[in-house]
């Protein structure tokens, strides 16, 4: 299904692998098999891509923002609109494949970790869909500043458990659906949102989110006659990132851009840069890029969004940022929060937090690549679940 | 490579007396940064025949809401790997009890695997055991600790695949921990009624001694595991005693334990 096929070890160059208790291995293995097979079978593809037509809206379109290009100084912006999915992010693209694929196991629980709330929503949503048990397990600090989600969570059936562990944000709730996965293995599924994680994780997500980079890349030529001179996204874990990277890999005259969180700047510790100041490690099953200190302990992260709160990247970036063909930098909070504004009031869309990070960074750089033809942006999800925590940050009466 | 030998010798010596090995686990630095070497001594002193000292991990994904509880308790006491193998140092001053490094991965990756290891040796240290690099994961680092003289402890679950299980023991030594119930670590009311028949697989294809743990809370199921295992594990329950009655409570929990086993 894509370009880059992990090593033998089922590794990005170095980086991935299996670091996980014991008792996980043959669930490992199960799912490894059971995504092969999957993955090469018409009828799975087939069936995953009419429920991302019909149920989830796919494809999505690729809109020419020109007031945004106006004020970034670059004629040709394309938003890839991820938001436009239903559940309002790229989540869901994941979360139907990897379901489906549950069902094919003959796993009828599911359980998965949220930050933000959009992955928790896209995993209850496929739930409700086949008639799946739900447990999410969310941060208590992301249920606090994402009370629509869970709510939104609670509404499609799931039991969202709250973890008051450690720094009770996405790190602690991926520890919690990993204990609750050890505990339960052989009749759960886990479904993790993002491309991190023990191997297969990282490929099959990416796989299943790579249908963003396809379209983007069908859809720009199709458009403008050419590739983009760039394409940016912003990375937490990254699946949206290499999601749309993943069909331009071999195009080497397209520059791959992820835009981190720099929190309230690098230089204060706060933030959630792991490319861009981490050191390899191993967390969550896999060797990546960490947020850690001198005696590798894991250092908490920091966002205003909480879906890029995460101390750790997934293996296939740190490989990408590696071998050069991928690059990476960070804006803050405050530049995320404008951009938050501008593009809200530029062209009517309301972006989520998280991908309001590339759209502030598209912000910046934009007018270097003028010259140079069409950028693209990737818009992974909406807004709305954002709104009330922005307006609180700003002064404002919570919302809801 | 056979410089685990106060493990090995602990094993032959205790199945030459028809006894089961007593493996308590204890977070170092918990519960306080001074508790560890005088725990170390009790602990010997009432029957432990090998101690598993747990480096403590932020993230300790494999551990029940006890274990999370003293690992992040130790790291606010400012429990480093370095200090770690200082208390073991000291403690091995004169004191011949096999000590077992129990440790997520990337404490010892950010160490240094060889300075670690070398280092972990001259502290004294018999053994290790890394919760998140089960067999395969990761044959460098792997080989190099099998190359080095600490024991390398696998651990086998009863998720492992049946053909999976002579692999799993490659490049291990010392005992094997089998994992007696999937979940994570914690005490538990009901252990595996299907023990013994577990154990007996095991055995048939695994020749190290096999030290059972996960969830063993009471003498009475320590008595039950010490009539079929090797070796019993004790870690949850023995870090609740501690907190309920210090070094004392923690050392008379595990005399209970002793007792029990050696009465059943």
């Amino acid at each position: 299904m894509s370009t880059e096929t992990p090593t033998p070890m089922n590794r990005f160059g170095p980086f991935g692998g299996r670091y996980v208790p014991e008792t996980l291995i043959g669930a490992l293995d199960e799912l490894s098999s059971a995504y092969d097979e999957a993955a090469s079978d018409q009828k799975f593809s087939s069936e995953v891509g009419s429920l991302l037509r019909d149920f989830g809206g796919r494809p999505t379109a690729l809109y020419h923002a020109k007031r945004l290009g106006e004020a970034a100084g670059h004629p040709s912006i394309y938003l890839k609109r991820e938001d436009l999915n239903h559940t309002g992010a790229h989540k869901i693209n994941n979360t139907i494949g990897q379901a489906l694929l549950a069902i094919r196991m003959g796993k009828r629980r599911i359980i998965a970790e949220t930050g933000a709330g959009q992955h928790g929503v896209a995993t209850a949503t496929a739930c409700a869909l086949f008639d799946l048990e739900c447990i999410v397990y969310m941060g208590e600090e992301d249920v606090e500043r994402q009370a629509l989600n869970v709510y939104r969570m609670k509404l499609l059936g799931a039991e969202v458990r709250a973890v008051g562990s450690g720094t009770r944000t996405l790190k602690d709730a991926t520890n919690e659906a990993i204990r609750d996965w050890v505990t339960s293995v052989e009749t759960t599924h886990y479904i993790i949102g993002s491309v991190v994680g023990p191997d297969p994780f990282p490929r099959m997500v990416r796989d299943f989110q790579a249908v963003i980079g396809r379209e983007t890349r069908e859809q720009i030529l199709e458009i403008t006659g050419r590739l983009p001179s760039a394409v940016f996204a912003c990375v937490g874990g990254g699946s949206n990132a290499i999601g749309i990277f993943d069909s331009f890999l071999s195009d080497k005259e397209v520059r791959l851009i992820g835009v981190e969180a720099a929190g309230t700047g690098i230089e204060t510790g706060q933030h959630a840069a792991s490319l861009a100041v981490g050191k390899p490690g191993v967390l969550h099953g896999s060797f990546s890029y960490l947020l850690q200190d001198e005696d590798g302990q894991v250092s908490p992260a920091h966002s205003v969004s909480a879906g890029l709160d995460y101390p750790g990247v997934g293996p296939e970036h740190s490989y990408l940022k590696d071998i050069g063909r991928a690059e990476y930098t960070a804006v803050t909070d405050q530049d995320a929060l404008d951009a938050f504004h501008r593009l809200a009031e530029l062209e009517g869309i309301i972006p989520a937090l998280e991908s309001a990070h590339a759209i502030a960074y598209v912000l910046k750089v934009a007018a270097k690549y003028r010259n140079d033809g069409p950028v693209v942006v990737c818009l992974s999800g909406r807004g709305d679940k954002d709104v009330s925590h922005v307006a609180q940050i700003e002064g404002n009466e919570p919302l809801v | 490579m056979d410089d685990d030998v106060l493990i090995s010798k602990s094993f032959k010596l205790l199945g030459s007396e028809g006894r089961t090995a007593l493996i308590p686990y204890v977070t170092a630095g918990y519960p306080t940064r001074d508790a560890t070497v005088p725990l170390l001594e009790r602990l010997k002193d009432v029957g432990a025949d090998i101690v598993e000292l747990g480096i403590p991990f932020s993230d300790p994904l494999a551990d029940g809401p006890t274990i999370q509880r003293s690992s992040f308790a130790a790291l606010e006491n400012g429990t480093t790997v370095a200090s770690v193998l200082d208390d073991l140092r000291t403690f091995r001053d004169g004191n011949d009890l096999p000590i077992v490094l129990f440790s997520y991965l990337n404490p010892i990756l950010a160490y240094g695997l060889e300075a670690f290891l070398s280092d972990a040796v001259t502290a004294g240290a018999d053994g290790i055991l890394l919760t998140d690099l089960p067999t395969g994961a990761d044959p460098e680092v792997e080989a190099r600790i099998s190359e080095s003289p600490l024991a390398l402890i696998r651990l086998i679950a009863p998720t492992t695949p049946s053909e999976r299980v002579p692999k799993v023991t490659r490049g291990g030594s010392g005992f094997v921990y089998y994992i007696s119930r999937t979940g994570v670590t914690g005490a538990r009311v009901k252990l595996r009624e299907s023990l013994a028949e577990e154990l007996g697989q095991i055995r048939s294809v695994v020749s190290l001694p096999v030290a059972v743990g996960f969830g063993i809370s009471t003498p009475e199921q320590a008595a039950s595991v010490a009539g079929v295992a090797d070796g019993v594990v004790i870690g949850s329950a023995l870090i609740e005693a501690l907190d309920k009655g210090g070094i004392d409570g923690g050392a008379d929990f595990l005399h209970s334990i002793r007792i029990g086993m050696d009465r059943g």
